[in-house]
C-alpha cells in the first residue's frame, strides 16, 4: 500500500487542498468535522427557511386573518376559522376540486397505460430503439407554454390539423367541432394534451423498472414453461410495480397543482368547465385579492396533497417490501 | 494570486453597480406605464415633445393587455416604484384613491390652472373622479375609448347582396341601427361565401379570463336597459341587474354568439375580433375606438373597405366605456417631473396633436372644433358613443365584482350553462355577497 492519492478524485481532492490560502487552512483547523458541515450547510437552511418554510407559516398566519394583498392600509384582523368554513361551503371550490379529480384521474390512467405499453415495446431492444427512446422523450423536454400554444393552434376548428385528422377519419366537418370551446370536449383536450406530453416521462420510469429485473429471472419461467402471458403478469408487473407506483406518484401530485396547461388552452373555459382547483386559488389570490381566504384554500389544498401522497407512499413501501 | 484577488473584486464590483444603476430612478427621467397597443406607440411620439420641452427622458413600460391588470395592479399593491406615471383603467380608480396609490390632483389643477371643465364631462365622470361623479380628481382624462362596431363596407356593397338582403328583410343593407338589426344582418352573412371563401356575421367578444365576456355582453346590456343599481349609490342591485330588461338583453347577447360567432371564438377578445376581421373571415366586428385608427390603415380591409358605427340601441342608445385617465403614482420617486407632465398633457395644443397622432384626446377643445367629425371616418361615430358611455363598478372591490361576472355571463353565454334569469340572479347574489363583505350592505 502507498499514501499516494490513488484515483482522479483523491488526486484532484489534494490539489485543491494544496492550493488553499494557508490562512483559511489555519482557521478551519479549529473546527470539528460536524461544525464544519453545519457552516456548509447553513446557507441552504436559511435559504430554504427564507423561501419555503417562512411563507408556508406565513400563508397558515394569513388563513385566519381578513387580509388583502390590494388593500395594505386596511386593518388586519382575526375572522378565526371563517375562511376554512367558507372555502369548504363554497360550492364552486367543490366544482373545481371535481374537476381537477377528473383530471388526475384520467390523465394518471392514459400515461400509465400508455407510458408502460411503450416502455415495455422499447425494452425488446429492436433496432434502432434508442433512437425511438430519444424521439418519444421530446414531448416532456418542451416547455408547457410551447406546447399549450400550439395544440391551440392545433385544436383550432377551422385550420388546426387535429381537427382534420379526426375529420379525415370519421368524416365529421372539420369546423363543426371545438375541441376547445365545447363544454363535453374541453377537458379531454386537455387529458388528451398533458398524456401526450407526461407519458413519455411514465415510459422512462417504467423503463427503469422492465431494465431492473434480471434476466435469470426469465429464464426459470421459461425452463418451468410459464407462457408469455404469465411471465408477464407474474414477473413484469410484479416486479415494475413499484416503478409504476413511484410514476403515479409524481404525476399524481404535479397533475394535482395542474395550472399552465389548462390556462394555456382553455384558460378555465368554457364557463367554468375546466377550471382546476389551481386555476380557482390563483383567480382568488390575484385576480379578486382575497389573500386571507385564498391562504386558507391553499393550506387546504397542501394538506389534501401532504395527506394523499403519506397514505400513498405507506402503500407503495408496502408493495416494495413485498 | 493577490492581483487575481483584485482583479476578481473589481470585475464583481463593476456587475453589482452595473445591475445597480439602472434601478435608480434619475431626475429627469420619468417612467410610463400603460398597455402595449396602438395608442400607446402614438403616445410614445407625442411624448417626444415633453423631452424637447423639458429636457425629460421618457421611459415606457407597456404591458399586453391580458396582464395589464394583473402585473400593474401587482406593482402598486407590492409599493413598487417602477412607475411614475400610470395610465390604468378607469375601474381601479376607486382602489387606487382608497388605498393610496394615486395622487389626489385637486389642488394641481386649482394651481396650475387646469380646468376639468375643459375636458368631456362624461370622460371627467369616467377616468377622473371618486367617488364617481364628485370633485374629486385622480387622474386626468388621457384616452377617451368606447367599443364600437366596424363592418365590411365592400361586402355590403355588393349588388348581390343587397338585392338579397332587401328580398328578405325588406330594407336596405346598411350598418345595423339596433340590436334587432344587428342580428338580422349578422344571420344573413353567416354561411355566406365572399370571394370564395366562408364567413361569418360578427366577432364579438367571449373572453373568460380577464374582462372580455363583460365587456362584450354589456354592449348588450346596457341597450337592452340594463342597470347596475335600482337607486345609484344605494347597492340595491335586485330588479336592476336581473331585471326582465337586462334578461332579454343577455339573451341577444347569447343569440348573436350562438348564430354568428366564427368557429373557435369562445375564449376571444380585442386580438382575436381583430384577427377575424382581418382575415376576412367576419362581416362585423366589435372592438375598441381606439383600435379603428389602425384598421382604417389596414392595406387589406382598411380604407375604402371598412366602415364604423357606434353601438346599436335598443330600448336606450348605450355603450360600454373603455379608455383611461393618467395618474400620478405615489410613490414616484420624480414627483414634480410626473406633475410637469400632466400639466403639458392637459395643453389644448398637446390634446390636439395627441388625436392627429391617434389618440382619443377629450379636450372640448379637439372635440368641439369644427373640422374633428371629418377629421376621421370614425370620429362623429367616437363623439355619439362617448356620449352613451356607461361603465362598471368603479368600487375598490371592482375586481372581485368583474370576476363573479365574468364567470356568469361565460358558464351561459359560452357553456350553455342555466338561463339568462338564473345567470343574473346568480350573480345579484355574489355581488350582495361582495358588499356585504365590505360592509356596504
Amino acid at each position: 500500500m502507498t499514501d499516494a492519492p490513488s484515483t482522479i478524485a483523491e488526486r484532484s481532492a489534494e490539489m485543491l487542498a494544496r492550493a488553499t490560502p494557508t490562512t483559511i487552512a489555519v482557521r478551519v483547523r479549529g473546527f470539528s468535522d460536524r461544525a464544519i458541515a453545519w457552516l456548509f450547510i447553513t446557507p441552504t437552511i436559511a435559504l430554504l427557511l427564507a423561501i419555503n418554510i417562512f411563507p408556508l407559516i406565513w400563508a397558515v398566519y394569513l388563513s385566519f386573518t381578513n387580509f388583502r394583498a390590494n388593500r395594505p392600509n386596511a386593518e388586519v384582523e382575526g375572522v378565526g376559522l371563517r375562511n376554512y368554513q367558507r372555502v369548504l361551503n363554497d360550492p364552486d371550490i367543490w366544482i373545481a376540486m371535481q374537476t381537477t379529480a377528473h383530471f388526475v384521474f384520467w390523465t394518471i390512467l392514459l400515461q400509465t397505460v400508455i407510458g408502460f405499453a411503450i416502455a415495455y415495446l422499447i425494452d425488446r431492444k429492436f433496432r434502432g430503439h434508442a433512437f425511438w427512446t430519444t424521439v418519444i422523450l421530446i414531448p416532456m423536454m418542451l416547455s408547457p407554454a410551447v406546447v399549450g400554444n400550439f395544440w391551440r393552434f392545433l385544436y383550432q376548428p377551422q385550420i388546426g390539423l387535429f381537427n382534420y385528422i379526426v375529420s379525415f377519419f370519421t368524416g365529421i366537418p372539420p369546423s363543426s367541432f371545438e375541441m376547445l370551446g365545447s363544454v363535453a370536449l374541453a377537458p379531454w383536450a386537455i387529458i388528451i394534451v398533458d398524456t401526450w406530453m407526461w407519458a413519455p416521462y411514465v415510459m422512462l420510469i417504467c423503463l427503469a423498472g422492465l431494465r431492473s429485473i434480471p434476466d435469470y429471472i426469465y429464464e426459470a419461467a421459461e425452463v418451468d414453461r410459464a407462457s408469455a402471458w404469465r411471465q408477464f403478469w407474474s414477473i413484469t408487473v410484479p416486479m415494475a410495480l413499484p416503478f409504476i407506483m413511484l410514476a403515479v406518484l409524481f404525476r399524481g401530485i404535479e397533475n394535482f397543482k395542474m395550472f399552465d396547461m389548462v390556462m394555456l388552452l382553455t384558460g378555465g373555459g368554457p364557463g367554468s368547465t375546466t377550471e382546476v382547483a389551481s386555476i380557482t386559488l390563483k383567480r382568488e389570490a390575484f385576480e379578486s385579492w382575497l389573500t386571507g381566504r385564498s391562504s386558507a384554500f391553499a393550506i387546504i389544498l397542501f394538506v389534501a396533497v401532504f395527506g394523499l401522497a403519506n397514505i400513498y407512499v405507506k402503500a407503495l413501501n408496502r408493495v416494495k417490501q413485498r | 494570486m493577490r492581483k487575481m484577488t483584485k482583479a476578481l473584486m473589481g470585475m464583481s464590483s463593476a456587475l453589482v453597480l452595473s445591475t445597480a444603476i439602472p434601478g435608480l430612478a434619475k431626475a429627469d427621467e420619468l417612467t410610463l406605464c400603460w398597455a402595449a397597443w396602438d395608442p400607446a406607440n402614438a403616445l410614445v411620439e407625442l411624448s417626444k415633445d415633453f423631452t424637447a420641452a423639458t429636457g425629460t427622458t421618457m421611459k415606457f413600460e407597456f404591458v399586453p393587455w391580458p396582464n395589464f391588470a394583473d402585473r400593474i395592479l401587482n406593482e402598486l399593491n407590492s409599493g413598487g416604484k417602477l412607475c411614475d406615471l400610470l395610465i390604468g383603467d378607469s375601474q381601479w380608480l376607486g382602489g387606487s384613491a382608497e388605498n393610496g396609490y394615486y395622487v389626489k390632483l385637486n389642488d394641481f389643477f386649482d394651481k396650475e390652472g387646469i380646468k376639468m371643465g375643459d375636458f368631456a364631462e362624461a370622460a371627467v365622470n369616467a377616468y377622473s373622479t371618486w367617488p364617481k361623479g364628485t370633485p374629486n380628481y385622480w387622474a386626468l382624462p388621457a384616452m377617451g375609448d368606447a367599443n364600437g362596431w366596424f363592418y365590411r363596407k365592400d361586402w355590403f356593397a355588393k349588388p348581390e347582396l343587397q338585392t338579397a338582403f332587401k328580398e328578405k328583410y325588406g330594407r336596405v343593407l346598411g350598418p345595423p341601427q339596433t340590436w334587432d338589426e344587428l342580428k338580422q344582418v349578422a344571420e344573413f352573412f353567416t354561411g355566406r361565401e365572399i370571394d370564395g371563401q366562408k364567413v361569418y356575421g360578427a366577432a364579438i367578444f367571449t373572453e373568460r379570463a380577464s374582462e372580455g365576456v363583460t365587456m362584450g355582453a354589456t354592449s348588450a346590456l346596457y341597450p337592452y336597459g340594463f342597470k347596475y343599481e335600482q337607486t345609484p349609490g344605494k347597492y340595491d342591485m335586485d330588479g336592476a341587474v336581473n331585471s326582465p330588461d337586462s334578461v332579454t338583453g343577455l339573451e341577444a347577447y347569447k343569440a348573436l354568439y350562438k348564430c354568428c360567432q366564427p368557429p373557435g371564438y369562445t375564449d376571444s377578445y380585442m386580438g382575436e375580433g381583430l384577427d377575424a376581421f382581418k382575415s376576412g373571415q367576419v362581416a362585423m366586428a366589435m372592438n375598441w375606438f381606439a383600435f379603428f385608427p389602425g384598421l382604417y390603415k389596414d392595406e387589406k380591409v382598411g380604407g375604402d373597405k371598412i366602415g364604423f358605427f357606434v353601438n346599436p340601441k335598443q330600448k336606450v342608445a348605450a355603450s360600454t366605456l373603455g379608455g383611461q385617465g393618467i395618474s400620478v403614482v405615489a410613490n414616484t420617486d420624480n414627483m414634480d417631473g410626473a406633475l410637469a407632465y400632466i400639466k403639458w398633457f392637459a395643453q389644448p395644443d398637446v390634446q390636439k396633436k395627441w388625436w392627429a397622432l391617434g389618440g382619443y384626446a377629450v379636450h372640448n377643445a379637439v372635440l368641439n372644433d369644427p373640422s374633428f367629425k371629418a377629421s376621421q371616418p370614425f370620429a362623429a361615430d367616437f363623439l355619439v358613443a362617448m356620449n352613451q358611455v356607461q361603465d362598471f363598478w368603479q368600487e375598490p372591490s371592482y375586481a372581485i365584482l368583474l370576476q363573479a361576472m365574468q364567470k356568469r355571463l361565460h358558464d351561459y353565454v359560452v357553456a350553455d350553462q342555466g338561463t339568462a334569469q338564473e345567470a343574473l340572479d346568480a350573480l345579484v347574489n355574489d355581488w350582495k355577497e361582495i358588499f356585504e363583505d365590505e360592509g356596504k350592505l
